[in-house]
């Protein structure tokens, strides 16, 4: 003890909590002297703004589950409560309801980035793969959430979404039964689906992110360039061209929260269903078993998936295969570590191909967007098949195309200022 | 703590292979408890006995349908309707046979004497009655019955040379009037007949294949 570093050996209170729980030795090995590369730039906000968006999920869900009740026939008009009657009421929802699609807009960005620099790759495919885990459990969360204010859409989204299920071969409609813990969606469903999406995802959503976190801290981030920054390091054993998380990306991280703080609040305060996107209008309206909306869209953010499950048609008497279809979509998405097969990681040293690929995925999707939200007529049906496609070939393809692509000399050391 | 426990563990030549063996029987064993233990809260989803309860046969007079209209009642939570068919339309059904998927209802779901039934699938052609839930992902088909007409639906044209039937507004599935669903369209089967009986000229029965002692 004697010869403690004086870092360590801190009096007062913090000494005093030092000696019964590791607070300063957590606080350096992950904030203060976790060093991470310098070369950081616009894309790599969107990690802390989903945490900070899990955050804000997290604390105005507490605060409506105070009012909100979740019974068939109290649901809707709790929420209408929450709305007109509760003081700030409105602004707790709509901070939710705001949040979820911010959620999925920043994770989207999150994930778009790792294609970009290959963040997926060796030695952070665990990582990878968390994140996609935290993806599904906030595609959970997200589904059962929408179910809650027990509007028509809510209804009927969890009627169509629910019946996937039954779609499977033998067990299909004994699965959906259990699910919904009736013969149709219910007051049952409805209870159910109120204790996961306000405990069980997301005790293990935060489990999850812990876990990502984890992994990020010690295999150390990626950087815009995919080079490891731990092969050069100066005499104290730190990175060369890394620099302690705080106080620099604490700081540049909080030019990213004012950022998106002020266009979060400008949606929430003049456009919070954002012409029907974020929510949708059939949902102001109660639950109505007898009722199907004259035209039934998943919230934005399923649009592409729901655009893959119906560019699928019937076959050999069972719709099973659009369901398979919709499910493989998420799957590949683990798989992606091991379909790359590039020599380098960062986008700024692969050759076109990948470029191309990369390009059309990501227009390929924002057109399943859009699919998904339109009614199944007219060229839709066609242009979703298309972009299954382009969506499934980036994946499958992609141990060919990245092996073979031209690829560029990659630095020894990060490069730029930017 | 003390030094002569220690000399005893020491003498003792460990036994691995016995250690490793009881090990997993312990793990194995608390492996099956775990899985005894989940078995009441996986039962728990399944629906209650209030839920089966209210899953008992409704009763309905369709005897106040004109022909074409349509009645809709709830059984088990789900929408079941009742079409009431004039003579014309029920002669036609046998028409346009090569345009469904399974004309004959052999991949659908009804019970035995509506499949016997042929193009009708009714007890009494005069009153189809089936499910009003999509056989694609469970929406409820809206009515369609004029025939002939290239009349919008949900903003969907039907097209020429309609014979009147359901349209199902979510992803587009057209059936025809006994329920019988085109070829190319995302729902794979004929929407599904409940058993129903008659208890009367006009008054069905749903959820049962025979007629209660008294109604």
């Amino acid at each position: 003890m004697a010869a403690a570093p004086e870092s360590t050996a801190s009096n007062g209170l913090l000494g005093w909590i030092d000696k019964r729980f590791p607070l300063s030795a957590l606080w350096r090995s992950q904030v203060s002297e976790y060093y991470a590369p310098k070369n950081f730039n616009f894309w790599y906000y969107f990690g802390s703004l989903a945490l900070l968006v899990l955050v804000n999920q997290i604390i105005t869900g507490i605060f409506l589950t105070m009012n909100y009740k979740p019974s068939s026939s109290e649901a809707f008009a709790s929420v209408e409560y929450i709305m007109r009657d509760v003081n700030w009421g409105w602004l707790i929802r709509y901070m939710h309801t705001t949040g979820a699609s911010a959620f999925f807009i920043v994770v989207y960005l999150h994930m778009f980035r790792a294609l970009l620099y290959g963040s997926h790759r060796k030695p952070r495919e665990l990582l990878w793969i968390f994140g996609c885990l935290i993806f599904v459990a906030l595609m959970a969360e997200g589904f059962m959430g929408y179910v809650l204010p027990w509007g028509n859409m809510s209804f009927w989204g969890a009627q169509v979404i629910t019946s996937l299920f039954g779609s499977l071969p033998v067990v299909g409609g004994t699965l959906v039964d259990w699910i919904r813990g009736d013969y149709v969606i219910s007051d049952a469903t409805l209870n159910r689906f109120f204790a996961l999406h306000v405990a069980a995802v997301p005790i293990a959503l935060i489990f999850l992110v812990i876990a990502h976190l984890m992994a990020l801290h010690e295999v150390g981030s990626n950087n815009p360039d995919g080079i490891d920054i731990k092969k050069h390091k100066d005499a104290d054993g730190h990175p060369l061209d890394g620099i302690p998380f705080h106080p620099y990306y604490t700081v540049k991280d909080l030019v990213g929260v004012m950022g998106f703080l002020i266009v979060f609040a400008g949606v929430i305060f003049f456009a919070p269903t954002f012409g029907g996107l974020f929510l949708e209008a059939p949902n102001f309206s109660p639950a109505n078993p007898l009722q199907t909306p004259p035209h039934i869209a998943p919230v934005w953010y399923f649009t592409p998936f729901y655009a893959m499950l119906r560019a699928v048609p019937s076959f050999a008497g069972t719709q099973v295969w659009g369901v398979l279809v919709m499910g493989a979509s998420i799957v590949v998405l683990f798989l992606v570590p091991w379909l790359d097969r590039s020599p380098v990681n960062s986008i700024r040293y692969r050759g076109p191909v990948y470029k191309i690929m990369l390009a059309i995925f990501v227009i390929s999707f924002v057109i399943l967007g859009v699919c998904g939200l339109k009614p199944p007529a007219g060229i839709y049906p066609l242009l979703a098949k298309i972009c299954t496609a382009l969506y499934f070939a980036f994946f499958l393809l992609m141990p060919w195309y990245t092996r073979l692509d031209r690829v560029k000399p990659v630095p020894e050391r990060v490069t730029g200022h930017g | 703590m003390s030094g002569d426990n220690v000399d005893q563990v020491g003498l003792l030549a460990v036994d691995h292979g016995r250690r490793r063996m009881l090990t997993a029987a312990t793990a194995g064993l608390g492996a099956v408890g775990v899985a005894f233990a989940a078995v009441p809260f996986i039962s728990s989803w399944q629906p209650s006995v209030r839920a089966k309860a209210l899953g008992a046969p409704v009763s309905v007079d369709a005897s106040k349908l004109e022909d074409g209209q349509m009645l809709k009642v709830v059984w088990r939570g789900q929408p079941v309707v009742v079409v009431r068919r004039s003579k014309t339309v029920i002669d036609s059904l046998g028409g346009h046979n090569d345009l469904l998927v399974d004309p004959n209802s052999d991949n659908s779901l009804q019970p035995k004497y509506i499949k016997d039934s042929g193009p009708a699938r009714a007890r009494n052609p005069e009153y189809w009655v089936g499910l009003a839930v999509c056989t694609h992902l469970g929406c409820s088909p809206l009515a369609a019955f004029e025939p002939n007409s290239a009349f919008q639906v949900a903003g969907a044209d039907l097209g020429q040379n309609w014979p009147g039937g359901f349209y199902c507004p979510c992803h587009g599935s057209k059936y025809d009037i006994s329920g019988r669903v085109f070829k190319s369209m995302p729902a794979p089967r004929n929407l599904t007949v409940p058993s129903y009986t008659f208890s009367g000229d006009a008054r069905i029965v749903i959820g049962v294949d025979e007629a209660p002692p008294s109604v």
